[in-house]
């Protein structure tokens, strides 16, 4: 069984898998990686279960020791990862030595990369899940819903690669199927019910103007600062508020709600965005600037499974 | 009753029953959370109650889905009570655990005793669960109790504090911050990963208020470290 020991850790390293579902109606979060992309690469250049646990690492500052000889694999942000000072590229698959110690130090490209082990990391399921949610004090480890922290050792579920599901004949991800981390993303945003309740200009300005992420951001959710938009329609009653939520309180400065966002709320939607959008939107830094694209609920569907069969 | 089918997201359409909150819409949004198990089976990834909504989260095209749900929705009666479970939440009502009792009798003009008897007095119907694991929205209390939520939400309330804002009430399953006014403080868990569907309570669920003393509080295994006062 592969073990790693962890060196260095903050708030933002967490183990994250799919997510928590069938449970929402309890007032229970989804969690899960944000950028899930990323996360089923990394578990396909093991053969893992695409959803198998990761370690979610945002902006660096995490290290890992192998008490024994493990294969590993990197995919999303490039964090500056090395082993024992050697580079490691992101999006590939690379073997620490026992005693090796490989340190993801700053972000050079993007924000959050994801670190898989053959078999994924093993983690107490809480509700169907080891995705970590510390508000709810559910996932992680050891269930409790703790980031992980420096002393702590990391179990991969397989004993080395090959042993649990054949890793990919790849060693990499194939340059054609990376993700692009745009300078300047536009995010599909799937047109909700309350659209036509904005003013003409703010629905203007919703689609054609720059937004840029505030540094109010964690895995609920990221306001974006620009032209302030005009919901004209009647108060909302709570209701379920779907991943990806474009909402709008009445300050007018939009927030996309994410994986750990509260179940219901009760402020007017644009809409959501597309789960391929918010995937990006994982990798953009606060400062950075998006746009959003209008598209409908059918062709997003239609985009959404064209992108799921690249993984077979 | 004409259901509206609303796009929200990729995988979601919202089923919107009714325009405002009333208790009588409970038994319908049971009765179409039901059907629309059913007829979703395993194609269904997650289905969120509300006051007037159900939000179907599924894993199929978006005009399958809508068709199952209008099939679902088809010929729908209200529960007819039986679907949902009562239970009775024993609340320790005192001024320690629960800063606001005094401050609702000033405002009501009742005695604490009164806004006690008052709070206990009818059955309240859980809306919705949010905010938090297990967190019930339940109402609607007695107008005289209606209290806006603290100017300055606590940064830290207790597991097992009841409290109002506006005309709903809640218990806090676990700490949290909050800005409900607190009353009193329930010994009982109200959300629990050992239990059998997790959350005591459920959307549908109706819940009575029992006024029970300090003894029989800590007896049933309530903890009643004061609750600062303020944030």
């Amino acid at each position: 069984m592969s073990q790693l020991r962890i060196e260095a850790s903050t708030a933002l390293c967490q183990l994250q898998d799919g997510g928590r579902f069938g449970v929402r109606h309890l007032g229970v979060t989804q969690g899960g990686a944000l950028d899930w992309v990323a996360m089923r690469w990394a578990n396909w250049l093991l053969g893992n279960a695409l959803d198998s646990a990761v370690v979610e690492i945002a902006l660096g500052g995490f290290s890992v020791v192998a008490e024994e000889d493990c294969m590993l694999a990197l995919a999303g942000a490039d964090l500056d990862a090395q082993v024992d000072g050697q580079a490691v590229a992101p999006w590939t698959r690379f073997n620490l030595g026992k005693g090796q110690q490989l340190t993801l130090r700053q972000p050079r490209q993007g924000v959050r990369a994801y670190l898989a082990a053959p078999g994924g990391f093993q983690g107490e399921a809480v509700l169907g899940s080891c995705s970590t949610v510390v508000r709810e004090e559910l996932g992680g480890v050891d269930g409790q819903g703790r980031a992980l922290v420096k002393g702590e050792v990391l179990h991969a579920a397989g004993a080395i690669a090959g042993q649990v599901g054949a890793p990919n004949r790849r060693s990499h991800v194939p340059e054609t199927l990376r993700p692009v981390y745009a300078d300047k993303p536009v995010l599909d945003l799937v047109m909700g019910a309350q659209i036509g309740d904005f003013s003409g200009t703010s629905l203007f300005e919703a689609f054609n103007r720059d937004w840029t992420l505030d540094s109010r951001a964690d895995r609920m959710g990221i306001r974006l600062l620009g032209p302030q938009l005009m919901y004209q329609g009647a108060p909302m009653i709570s209701e379920g508020i779907p991943l990806g939520a474009v909402q709008v309180p009445p300050d007018g400065q939009p927030i996309v709600l994410l994986n750990d966002r509260q179940t219901i709320g009760g402020y007017p939607r644009l809409g959501a965005l597309t789960p391929l959008a918010l995937a990006q939107l994982a990798q953009c830094m606060p400062g950075a600037t998006i746009r959003f694209r209008a598209v409908v609920q059918d062709e997003a569907w239609r985009e959404q499974q064209a992108c799921l069969r690249c993984w077979g | 009753m004409t259901p509206r089918i609303e796009v929200v997201a990729v995988d979601s359409l919202m089923v919107r029953l009714f325009d405002a909150i009333d208790e009588g819409n409970m038994p319908w949004i049971l009765a179409a959370s039901q059907r629309l198990r059913d007829v979703f089976g395993q194609q269904l990834i997650d289905l969120v109650p509300s006051y007037t909504t159900l939000m179907v989260q599924f894993d199929l095209a978006p005009g399958e889905a809508r068709r199952r749900i209008l099939h679902a929705l088809e010929g729908l009666r209200p529960d007819d009570g039986k679907a949902g479970r009562r239970h009775e939440i024993p609340v320790w009502y005192h001024a320690s655990v629960g800063p606001e009792l005094p401050v609702l009798a000033a405002r009501s003009g009742l005695s604490e005793a009164e806004v006690i008897d008052v709070h206990c007095g009818r059955d309240y119907p859980v809306f919705a669960l949010g905010f938090a694991p297990g967190f019930g929205f339940m109402g609607l209390v007695d107008e005289r109790l209606a209290t806006p939520r603290l100017s300055t939400p606590r940064k830290r309330v207790a597991a097992g504090s009841v409290g109002i804002a506006e005309r709903q009430t809640a218990a806090y399953p676990a700490v949290s911050p909050g800005g409900w006014n607190l009353i009193g403080r329930t010994p009982v868990r109200l959300f629990d990963r050992e239990r059998e569907g997790y959350s005591l309570l459920q959307p549908g669920d109706r819940v009575r208020f029992v006024s029970v003393g300090h003894a029989e509080f800590i007896n049933l295994g309530g903890d009643d470290s004061p609750q600062e006062a303020q944030a």
